[in-house]
């Protein structure tokens, strides 16, 4: 099942530990975040669906491609990883 | 009197407190998180904070036990964006995302509507809350109107919905102000809406269209409250008064040191009585001569008292945004915030003003509460 990790600068705000999550897109796997921590979702993405505008989200070590619907697929072991983009210096 | 500020800061969230006479920070919050609104809503008590999280997003927080604790309440969200809309910002010809960019005017409904709030953002929609913050619904007939798409950006890349004026004599007619796109009215609590901008001129523009009611940049739009057909305007391209409920807007032309500016508060209970804080106009935003007043009229405009008693008087350079300055119920007492974290509270109406602090963080909005 892959894996999400969220940026530390995250959990300031909103509770958001580490979770095993299940899908083959990066969107089924954060949907599957957000069943059971719904307010997780508005830090990530805006209300289109999309990811904000400062965040970033690696798939195994690649920053996903389709910032808009996240329909970048994953795999069973892939790493995720929920970031802050580097903004403001 | 109030006793109480909230000050809504670029690195947290701070409380001023009146004791012994003196003003002091009582209570600081959320340190480091930039925080775009404050506000208190007199007839729940509520207190809410609008945070402008530079990475996550919009959040708006209530408080219901006087700011001891907050947490997240309704959020201002838009709904989805229609396959295929084209909704460009006509000024850049930029898409305007269906997102709550900032939030940027918050405002109690009427006395009579207890729980109904207003709220107002960049991109430029308006909000409406009927169950005291706990949900929020982007109030269609306004986003939806043609006029609307008209609207462009000023200070910011996007337009914004900064200034909400509820009519006290009738809860249902409602004023807001938008940069850039002029002054609208609702009679209806929100069903149609007619812009109201007729006298204001947008010196920005071509000739031909400086005076298109729809185009207009009002910085600030503050309305009396004992007289409520009195409005004035600090305007992108000078101040503007009204005493037609906005139906047509008269220029100030001199107001002491300059008419540019960005906030304006008005006397509660005297309509004739209103206060700007004038910087050099446009191109460089800052006080005339590095000297930081408050200009007051008593005479409704016709002339102006240039108050500067305890302000700093050389080498200041403190700009004071369109949030950042309120009057409190009295009509005596008065608080401004600087970009620079002054802060200045007056006691007299404008006479005298005590400095609190000329360290704190870049300040974006001041409330009584």
């Amino acid at each position: 099942m892959p894996r999400v990790t969220f940026t530390a600068n995250l959990q300031r705000h909103v509770e958001c530990p580490p979770a095993d999550a299940s899908g083959a897109t990066v969107h089924e796997v954060l949907e599957s975040v957000f069943a059971t921590n719904p307010r997780v979702r508005g830090y990530v993405l805006d209300e289109q669906g999309a990811v904000r505008h400062h965040v970033v989200i690696f798939v195994d070590g690649t920053s996903v491609r389709d910032r808009r619907a996240l329909s970048d697929p994953v795999s069973s072991g892939s790493e995720i990883y929920v970031m802050q983009a580097l903004s403001g210096g | 009197m109030s006793d109480r500020i909230l000050v809504a800061s670029k690195k947290g969230l701070f409380t001023l407190e009146r004791q012994g006479g003196r003003w002091a920070v009582a209570r600081r919050q959320f340190l480091g998180d930039h925080l775009s609104l404050v506000m208190g809503d007199a007839r729940s008590g509520a207190l809410f904070a609008a945070f402008q999280h530079g990475h996550f997003g919009v959040k708006l927080q209530r408080s219901t036990d006087g700011g001891a604790t907050w947490s997240e309440c309704g959020q201002p969200l838009y709904p989805p964006k229609p396959e295929g809309e084209v909704d460009n910002d006509p000024f850049r010809n930029k898409p305007i995302e269906w997102v709550t960019e900032r939030v940027w005017a918050l405002e109690a409904g009427g006395a009579d509507q207890p729980g109904v709030l207003w709220l107002g953002t960049i991109p430029g929609g308006l909000f409406r809350s009927g169950d005291g913050g706990d949900s929020w619904t982007l109030v269609r007939p306004l986003w939806d109107h043609p006029g609307r798409k008209r609207w462009f950006g000023g200070g910011a890349d996007l337009p914004g919905l900064h200034s909400i004026c509820v009519d006290p004599r009738d809860s249902r007619r409602v004023l807001v102000g938008v940069s850039c796109g002029g002054v609208w009215e609702t009679k209806d609590g929100g069903e149609t809406w007619d812009c109201r901008a007729d006298g204001m001129i947008a010196r920005y523009m071509p000739p031909e269209q400086q005076k298109d009611p729809g185009i207009q940049d009002p910085h600030r739009v503050v309305l009396c409250r004992a007289r409520p057909d009195t409005l004035y305007a600090q305007h992108h391209n000078g101040i503007f008064k009204s005493t037609d409920g906005s139906r047509s807007w008269t220029e100030i032309a001199q107001a002491g040191p300059s008419t540019f500016g960005f906030a304006v508060a008005v006397h509660p209970a005297q309509p004739d009585t209103a206060w700007f804080i004038p910087a050099v106009k446009d191109e460089t935003r800052i006080p005339v001569d590095g000297k930081l007043v408050v200009t007051r009229t008593r005479d409704g405009g016709k002339s102006f008292d240039v108050l500067s008693r305890g302000l700093p008087q050389q080498e200041a350079y403190d700009l004071v945004f369109r949030h950042a300055l309120d009057i409190d119920e009295s009509g005596d007492r008065l608080v401004f915030g600087s970009t620079t974290g002054g802060l200045w509270i007056s006691e007299d109406q404008g006479d005298s003003w005590q400095t609190v602090s000329e360290h704190l963080p870049p300040i974006d909005c001041v409330r009584f509460v």
